[in-house]
């Protein structure tokens, strides 16, 4: 039988997210973020999220809404504090979103371990500052070294240039970022692809996330520019 | 009432002034990552006469200078969220590899901004604790325990004229003693294993109104150049 994870709608892409999922959404800055997919969560109306994301949102669409609307109980980021990260900074400001900081290399580490099936891994970020707080040391020839745990999510939304059928996966740019570690990490990857070509389209040796690691794509062909 | 206005008999670098001397000590061939701030106009004032490769952690090596107004790209950003442009022999990657180049030791040198720089070469500048401005850490750790050498460019004071440069940091720090040279809106300094040593400064500026401004104690370097940085 043919594999076609194609959907027809956004409505369809996001069926089944549950209030309390832990939710990866891919893109640094303005790059790369899947708006159209974060609306459709909005839309949904759940709540008690889990966001992995590297920067808190910023402006009033996108994932700013979702964390303004109160959507989301618990953020995993490297960078919440952006100009226009206002509808965060008053959540947490006022105790009502908690944080979760994690150096940003060691965030998509623990992504990478968590879709390559690593139990954990020690790693030289952040060796005796705040964020290494209560975490396993170890010297390995000398240096120190902090236990990092992997990092899984539920879903993961994610945006991409090219998708066939069977989702394997080209970006556009610095608007690759987050989003093919996000893919590998969640049990369920959602994509919304600016294009969807046929599968003898892609050529083998420039695909950047072979279709293995993704469930879902929907053709969101959406050039506007957000508020974000 | 008699005010006696002192003028100062110095003029501060403007930021582009700043990166632009930390630019232009930034050595031929050498692969490079420009932290959030004063260090990503760097790119827009590179020495032309050298081939360095510019590495941003969100996934781009080989960057170049801002584009033209009109000519932005909205899949195209710096880590600072700013456009950027592509210089040949440049590549894209997924974020995770940015930071297996961070870590891995591959990067020769990350220009970072800070809160504040002790004379031991402590850094922070990812969290001042106040909850109403919420931390930051993106890249800075990485970098710091990575990168082969961290210089930092910040302004030499505090909005308030508090120094920068500190015998003791008071906010979190970001790593102890990687800060290799500091270079500010008034001079560059090296840190070494004897302190803190001035290297250049802007005209007009003595080394005791520089050491009113920061608390370790400074050290002129036999060699301390006068700063000529281009116009605006």
């Amino acid at each position: 039988m043919a594999i076609d994870k194609i959907v027809p709608t956004l409505e369809a892409a996001v069926a089944g997210i549950r209030d309390g999922m832990t939710i990866m959404i891919s893109g640094f800055g303005f790059a790369g973020v899947p708006n159209d997919l974060i609306t459709a969560v909005l839309d949904l109306g759940v709540g008690d999220l889990t966001v992995i994301s590297n920067n808190a949102g910023t402006g009033t669409e996108g994932l700013a809404a979702l964390i303004g609307s109160g959507r989301v109980r618990r953020i995993i980021c490297s960078y919440p504090r952006s100009r226009g990260s206002d509808r965060f900074d008053a959540r947490y400001a006022a105790g009502e979103i908690e944080l979760e900081l994690v150096p940003q290399g060691t965030l998509s580490e623990r992504m990478r371990a968590a879709g390559a099936g690593i139990g954990a891994f020690y790693c030289p970020t952040g060796v005796g500052t705040e964020l290494a707080a209560g975490k396993e040391v170890r010297t390995i020839d000398g240096r120190d070294y902090v236990l990092e745990m992997p990092l899984r999510a539920d879903v993961a939304l994610v945006q991409a240039q090219k998708a066939d059928r069977w989702g394997n996966l080209t970006y556009a740019k610095s608007a690759r970022n987050f989003a093919p570690v996000m893919a590998m990490a969640a049990d369920l990857t959602i994509v919304q692809a600016r294009e969807i070509v046929p599968l003898e389209a892609m050529d083998p040796e420039t695909i950047v996330t072979p279709s293995i690691f993704v469930d879902r794509v929907v053709h969101v062909d959406n050039d506007r520019e957000w508020d974000i | 009432m008699t005010a006696t206005m002192t003028a100062d008999a110095f003029t501060r670098l403007s930021r582009r002034q700043l990166a632009w001397c930390a630019a232009q000590a930034i050595p031929d061939g050498s692969y490079v990552n420009l932290g959030i701030g004063v260090p990503t106009l760097c790119a827009n004032v590179m020495p032309a006469d050298r081939e360095i490769v510019l590495h941003s952690e969100n996934g781009v090596l080989g960057f170049g200078p801002a584009p033209a107004a009109g000519q932005e790209d909205r899949d195209l950003i710096n880590a600072s969220k700013e456009y950027i442009t592509m210089r040949p022999g440049g590549a894209f990657f997924m974020h995770t590899d940015a930071f297996v180049m961070i870590r891995g030791g591959h990067i020769d040198l990350a220009l970072l901004g800070a809160f504040e720089v002790s004379g031991a070469g402590d850094l922070a500048n990812w969290t001042t604790g106040d909850r109403r401005f919420p931390p930051g850490v993106g890249g800075a750790m990485d970098l710091a325990v990575g990168a082969k050498a961290i210089w930092v460019l910040t302004e030499h004071t505090t909005k308030n004229g508090e120094p920068k440069i500190v015998d003791a940091c008071k906010y979190p720090l970001t790593a102890a003693g990687v800060v290799r040279k500091i270079f500010t809106d008034l001079a560059e300094i090296d840190v070494t294993s004897d302190g803190l040593l001035v290297r250049a400064m802007v005209p007009g500026l003595t080394l005791e109104a520089l050491q009113a401004m920061s608390q370790p104690r400074l050290r002129l370097a036999d060699d301390c150049r006068t700063i000529s940085a281009p116009a605006a």
